[in-house]
């Protein structure tokens, strides 16, 4: 062990983009933590991804569904509103600041998020190994749409596990998935969230691991899960770094993206992080803050490393190392593990990762509203909660480029909601 | 290798016997402290070879509901790993020979941390673990510091362990190698007896360890058609399902409880006896 950690934190000098290792391990985290029925299936699947990456036919059938289906590239846009109201901001505490802000539009894609880039490039692979059955976990359901979706293109039968709390708190996917063709299980086991949505994923998946291809939402689980999940999402990042050099001329000097799993963030990060000049924050949902016992979801900022869902990260947990369930407005973040490249970046300090509570997501998502037109999920509401802090701050000239993952019309009831609006 | 255990001795001593081993399971602290305790003392007298004591955990992955359910029982009662390991070390003082398995899942234990756990699991008087989710491939973190301790790592082997994996999962196997014997979680569907039997011979093809049968085993009829072949059958779900239907109104133990499990064992343990 001791020598493997030295390996990874020698790595580091040159650069943050070689991991994983052979066994699926950045630094300390990842690994292959799952039960022996799975072993060779995952074996069989690392392989069947690393022909996959060799193969430029697979390369070709993905962008062209990702152009001509997805709808990428998604535009880089400048927020040019919110660059003013920060600013205003700035000035009214005595500063000259507001750094100009860019959102890189993913909830523009087909079916509303990132997710469509991860299950695009997974149900390629689930044919490439003759899989006829997809399983998959969500918690907002943005990733079980995005499932039923290149299920329903495909023509593979899909069944979709989500905790029966998110199934009432997310109405709108469930009826997306229900009409895409997708069965959709609620599980009641634990808090009815993602964490209990994943479990009965891997209890089906264990069960049916014959004909059965199991498309993880995000960049964590056993390996090549994280790496595989990261690959298919750094579209994001490899586009937002073409299309800043083409509008600014330069890369951009901070980047803010929100972390659940942690794949929408990882995409954008991952092209930029041998850019020394690239600041980068991944924010987590604080939830009703970090003080709050089992009160948020903050796994890096509140938890410690742990082993759950086949690999090693940090977790929501209590001193036996029992699970914690974790709370967020948001369902998509509501998950009390991490993806175990994030995990070793925090490690590593190459990224920063801040909370934002229930409530300022809740403010940054009427001021995004309000001020550009355009309804964030909630789970992007994390993200400009946290650019709502740090902006006023950065200098005028300084580039910041937040990932707005998702569309916000799955959340429009629950936010009235908190909102005491009447519809 | 490690040397004897208590797990070696009680299958040599059950080959002179010609009978095939009872490896009962139950979960450390279900439904209560004290129940399990009187619980744990009682299954050796019903007929039980060998021990597993589940160590409860929040989120048992590879578990079907029965087990889901006692383990969700056990952390309501209070369970934690410093009392799981108490229970073991009190059970020693009147029972030297028993085997005692712990079985779960990793975190609980990675968290202790790993070596504290190992140190104070083998003073307890453990004499094996199940990992479910440790692979051989991190072996070095977990299974070599337990062989050092002289505690046999026990692997389980599944339908999908093929020719080619199956050198890699028996390496560092010692004690016994379970065969689960279904694609599936615990206290699912019935296995096939034919298919595991032959299964059970390509195992025993490559090891000289004993090779046990578990998931899905409910009754004696049962256990004794899966044992053939093999040197002995896990229970769990049927053991942990008879606790949950001995429970009252609240889900507290009652005087049915101990008697339910004893009695369960008792005739598994009858119908394993040679004919």
């Amino acid at each position: 062990m001791a020598g493997k950690d030295k390996k990874s934190s020698d790595a580091k000098l040159n650069s943050y983009r070689t991991g994983p290792d052979e066994q699926g391990h950045f630094g300390l985290f990842g690994g292959r933590f799952v039960a022996e029925t799975l072993m060779p299936l995952i074996l069989d699947l690392e392989k069947a991804y690393n022909d996959a990456k060799a193969d430029p036919a697979f390369h070709a059938e993905l962008t062209d569904l990702l152009t001509h289906y997805g709808g990428r590239p998604s535009p880089l846009y400048y927020a040019e509103r919110l660059t003013e109201h920060f600013r205003e901001v700035a000035a009214a505490q005595g500063g000259k600041g507001g750094a100009k802000i860019y959102f890189k539009r993913d909830e523009l894609n087909h079916t509303g998020s990132h997710k469509i880039n991860n299950t695009l490039g997974q149900i390629l692979l689930a044919r490439r190994m003759g899989k006829t059955r997809i399983i998959a976990e969500t918690g907002a359901g943005q990733h079980g749409v995005a499932v039923a979706t290149v299920c329903a293109r495909f023509g593979l039968p899909c069944e979709i596990f989500m905790g029966a709390t998110d199934v009432k708190r997310q109405s709108p996917n469930v009826a997306r998935m229900y009409m895409l063709g997708a069965k959709v299980n609620a599980v009641t086991s634990g808090a009815g969230t993602l964490k209990d949505a994943m479990n009965e994923a891997l209890r089906d998946w264990v069960t049916n691991v014959h004909d059965t291809y199991y498309i993880i939402g995000t960049a964590a689980g056993p390996h090549p899960y994280p790496e595989l999940v990261r690959d298919f999402q750094s579209v994001i990042g490899k586009e937002t770094r073409e299309q800043i050099l083409e509008r600014e001329g330069r890369l951009p000097d901070t980047l803010v993206a929100c972390i659940g799993g942690g794949s929408n963030a990882i995409g954008l990060f991952h092209p930029f992080l041998d850019d020394e000049g690239v600041a980068i924050y991944g924010v987590e949902a604080g939830g009703h803050g970090l003080d709050v016992e089992n009160g948020h979801a903050a796994s890096m900022s509140g938890g410690k490393p742990g082993v759950l869902h086949g690999n090693r990260t940090y977790l929501l947990q209590d001193a036996d190392g029992q699970i914690l369930e974790g709370h967020s407005i948001s369902a998509g973040l509501d998950y009390p593990g991490v993806g175990p490249e994030h995990s070793w970046l925090k490690a590593t300090g190459r990224v920063n990762y801040v909370p934002i509570t229930d409530k300022e997501a809740l403010d940054a998502f009427q001021l995004c509203a309000r001020q550009e037109g355009i309804i964030p999920a909630l789970e992007p509401s994390h993200a400009l909660g946290y650019v709502t802090k740090l902006a006023p701050t950065l200098p005028r000239d300084n580039l910041l480029v937040m990932n707005m993952c998702g569309r916000g019309d799955k959340d429009v009831f629950a936010v009235a909601g908190y909102l005491g609006m009447t519809i | 290798m490690t040397k004897e255990t208590r797990i070696d001795r009680r299958f040599a001593a059950l080959k002179t016997e010609g009978r095939k081993a009872l490896v009962c399971f139950v979960t450390a602290g279900d439904p209560d402290a004290d129940t399990f305790a009187k619980l744990l003392a009682e299954l050796p007298k019903a007929g039980a070879d060998i021990i597993e004591v589940g160590m409860p955990f929040s989120d048992p992955m590879a578990d079907g509901p029965a087990i889901q359910a006692a383990s969700l029982r056990a952390l309501k009662s209070g369970q934690t790993m410093v009392k799981t390991l108490a229970m073991v070390a009190n059970f020693r003082k009147t029972d030297p020979d028993t085997p005692i398995v712990l079985m779960g899942y990793y975190n609980p234990v990675y968290v202790y941390p790993v070596d504290k756990f190992l140190d104070e699991a083998a003073a307890a008087g453990v004499d094996g673990l199940i990992i479910v989710d440790v692979p051989p491939e991190a072996d070095e973190e977990l299974c070599l510091p337990a062989m050092e301790r002289g505690l046999n790592f026990i692997r389980l082997t599944t339908p999908t362990t093929d020719a080619k994996r199956l050198p890699t999962v028996l390496t560092n196997t010692s004690g016994f190698v379970y065969y689960v014997s279904i694609t599936g979680i615990t206290g699912a569907a019935a296995p096939v007896v034919n298919d595991v039997h032959s299964q059970v011979a390509r195992i025993k093809g490559a090891t000289e360890l004993p090779v046990v049968v578990g998931f899905g085993v409910r009754t004696g009829e049962q256990a004794a058609a899966l044992a053939k072949g093999a040197d002995g059958v896990v229970v769990g779900s049927a053991l942990v399902s008879a606790i949950k239907d001995s429970l009252g109104p609240n889900g507290d133990a009652t005087a049915k409880t101990v008697p339910a499990v004893v009695d369960l064992v008792k005739s598994l343990s009858q119908a394993l006896k040679p004919v």
